[in-house]
């Protein structure tokens, strides 16, 4: 007998003894995948499963992880307690094949080092089946490694980057948001159909893989739209003071001011704008929204302002599920959920219904079932969507914003007019754009 | 190569931007110059007056009134600070003073976090500083213009009362012999204790002014702390006149750097740092073995 055959023979019966001893967790593991990966079936008791949150809670991206902790925590609290809901959604009783979430929340600082030290702890410690969460592209490119390497999933966080599902792609990470591709496609026609076509744009870049391939990809397609570049303009992450950019850009004579600044950056370079005359002169426009933004610069410098983003609590009149999910986020946190919160929600229920469809928590069964959800789409809070088998980026549609005037606002909250919900088949990139690769399975 | 205009009006920014920086690395030097205490909660200490100012923005509707009354504050958690733990560490180890500062900046951002949560409050500009002004070769930000003043002359007040009064030159004598300045009948630790407060009234005044520019949020003090250590290095540590030098020549280099190319504005000021660290280890105006 050769070696190989007696390991599969081994493995084979390693799979059916973990079988018998914990019902619920076998039919994939007998199948095809490997009995023993990651952190199952060790992770995977009688009556619960934990999952790691990571989330910068301090720092330039606090905010935004605040609002997506809190998307987390309803979506495992309403998965516990079962009912309506996560019925709706398509999971059966509480918990998730009749096994209870545990959670622990860290605190990245929006630092990938510290990002990954956390998660390590997750899987090692609390043998964690599942950790997620990210505000910041960096930090979502370094945990994706961590996943692949330590065959643990990892559910993507915020995060803009081409990248995560790029060149920097893993076979164990999913991504729900759109990548910067797709948000670039789908409101460069928008806005140069709203401020014309023949526009000179002056740009603000964080430098980091998201502010880099935001940019690129936005200059791109604005690019194709008829628009020029005048100026680009290259600033540190967690920059404070952007006077001598914004005085070249304020100098540039462009049309239009692309800020692609994120977080807490995003505002400090937004209000110093203002005070340099940039924004009465200028259209503002922000490929990517931060959760935030809107009530900390103000509804009277938002007013106008094209961007896009993941979600917007409006689209709670398009889908069923996306109303239940913004009156129970309102209810519990008492203010309307941010996109952040959403994808929170989202990424948590979708891992959930897949490891009910694979009846099973074994990773390689869960990622086979994201890899094939083009046929079977989930029906969730923004309509049908699916993950791409060739890069693990979710097939979505992309809501155009544009910032409402004080006066036109309705409600405190009212920040945003839903100016289109761009079909994502209609913006992808081709898979192998960004030269993903996405690695073997075990 | 950039227009002429273009580098005037960033030698312009240059002094602006210089002079904020000098003024939020006084307080740091003040205090190292005089107690030889290396604060390192200075950053959050900044974010305190910035949130001090958002607080009394609130309550007065006068940013005059949030500036007077929240260097009030700041005076009291001077004092608070001084009296309750830093007192027992003049005698500490280099160490035990970094420590315990870092430690009291942990608990002061984390506090604020705590109370006003993660997001970024709104201070706005005082109706007096609202707009942009027309300068010739370029319009400029109203506010930004006033601060250069204000800055100026707050610290010209702060040089003259540590360096041109008598209460001054015994807190130089106490850094000099201590032991001596007590025996002569002065209380030297009434002096120390003023001398702490005021540094920590210049950050909170420098985060209150800069509250309406920047983003308001629990640690908003961590990138002006990285950028007043390097302007106190390269103005030499512990001299006041150090900071204001420093922080002009950082504003200077972060300023020109963007008329070329922003990207590199801070790899051109550490970069000088780097040369002032080998060519003048002391600094521009420190003293060797000073500090």
């Amino acid at each position: 007998m050769s070696l190989a055959k007696s390991l599969d023979r081994r493995r084979l019966l390693l799979g059916g003894a973990a079988g018998l001893l914990l019902p619920g967790l076998g039919r994939g593991a007998l199948a095809e995948s490997p009995a023993r990966i990651g952190t199952f079936p060790d992770g995977v008791s009688a009556d619960s499963v934990f999952v790691g949150l990571n989330m910068p809670l301090t720092g330039v991206f606090s905010g935004d992880g605040s609002d997506l902790k809190l998307g987390y925590e309803l979506a495992i609290a309403q998965i516990n307690a079962g009912g309506e809901i996560p019925a709706v959604w398509g999971l059966k009783g509480k918990g998730v094949l009749g096994r209870q979430i545990r959670h622990k929340v860290a605190d990245t600082e929006g630092k990938p080092n510290v990002a990954v030290q956390a998660a390590t702890q997750f899987i090692q410690r609390d043998k964690a089946i599942l950790f997620q969460g990210s505000v910041s592209s960096a930090e979502a490119i370094a945990l994706e490694e961590l996943a692949s390497r330590d065959k643990v999933l990892y559910m993507v966080g915020i995060a803009g980057s081409n990248d995560v599902t790029g060149k920097n792609c893993q076979r164990y990470g999913f991504r729900s948001q759109q990548n910067a591709y797709m948000a670039a496609k789908a409101l460069a026609p928008v806005v140069a159909k709203a401020l014309g076509t023949k526009l000179k744009a002056a740009f603000l870049v964080p430098d980091y893989t998201y502010g880099q391939t935001v940019y690129d990809s936005f200059a791109k397609f604005t690019k194709e739209q008829g628009w020029t570049q005048v100026l680009k303009e290259t600033v540190p992450l967690g920059t404070a003071d952007y006077s001598s950019a914004l005085l070249n850009i304020a100098n540039s004579g462009a049309d239009v001011f692309v800020n692609i600044c994120f977080g807490s950056d995003a505002v400090a370079s937004t209000k110093q704008a203002e005070q340099f005359g940039i924004l009465s002169s200028m259209k503002l426009v922000v490929p990517n929204l931060s959760a935030f933004q809107d009530k900390e610069v103000g509804p009277e410098l938002m007013q106008g302002v094209y961007g896009s983003c993941d979600f917007w609590w409006t689209m709670q009149d398009r889908a069923p599920l996306a109303k239940r999910f913004v009156e129970s986020f309102e209810q519990k946190n008492r203010y309307k959920p941010r996109w952040g919160a959403h994808i929170g929600y989202l990424q948590t229920y979708l891992w959930a219904l897949s490891v009910e469809r694979a009846n099973s928590f074994n990773p390689v069964d869960v990622i086979k079932v994201m890899e094939s959800s083009k046929a079977q789409p989930y029906e969730t809070t923004i309509g049908k969507v699916y993950y791409r088998a060739e890069d693990h980026q979710m097939v979505r549609p992309i809501p155009i914003l544009r910032g409402k005037a004080p006066k036109a606002m309705t409600g405190p909250e009212d920040y945003y007019e839903l100016l289109d919900l761009v079909d994502g088949e209609s913006v992808m990139n081709p898979p192998d754009l960004f030269g993903c690769r996405l690695g073997s399975y075990t | 190569m950039p227009s002429t205009a273009a580098l005037l009006s960033q030698a312009f920014n240059g002094l602006a931007l210089g002079s904020l920086l000098a003024l939020v690395a006084s307080g740091l030097t003040i205090i190292l110059g005089t107690l030889g205490v290396l604060n390192f909660a200075h950053g959050a200490l900044f974010a305190v007056g910035a949130y001090t100012a958002f607080v009394m923005m609130q309550a007065t509707h006068s940013f005059v009134l949030a500036l007077l009354g929240g260097s009030a504050v700041m005076l009291i958690v001077g004092f608070a600070m001084e009296r309750l733990v830093i007192r027992h560490f003049y005698a500490r180890p280099d160490e035990d003073q970094i420590l315990v500062t870092y430690g009291i900046g942990i608990v002061l951002v984390e506090g604020l976090r705590a109370y006003f949560g993660g997001n970024s409050q709104r201070v706005p500009v005082p109706s007096w500083g609202v707009g942009a002004t027309k300068l010739g070769f370029m319009i400029y930000p109203t506010y930004r213009l006033q601060l250069i003043g204000i800055v100026a002359a707050l610290l010209v007040g702060l040089y003259l009362v540590l360096y041109r009064t008598s209460v001054g030159l015994v807190v130089r004598a106490g850094i000099e012999n201590a032991g001596m300045v007590g025996i002569l009948g002065i209380d030297v630790r009434r002096t120390f204790l003023f001398v702490f407060a005021v540094g920590i009234v210049a950050v909170g005044l420098a985060g209150m002014l800069y509250a309406p520019v920047v983003a308001v949020t629990p640690d908003m003090g961590a990138s002006f702390m990285v950028q007043s250590f390097v302007v106190i290095v390269l103005g030499g540590l512990g001299s006041f006149p150090g900071a204001v030098i420093g922080g002009l020549i950082a504003g200077e280099i972060i300023s020109l750097t963007s008329a070329f190319d922003s990207a590199y504005s801070e790899v051109m000021l550490y970069g000088l740092m780097a040369l002032v660290l080998v060519a003048r280890p002391q600094g521009l105006f420190g003293t060797e073995g000073r500090v």
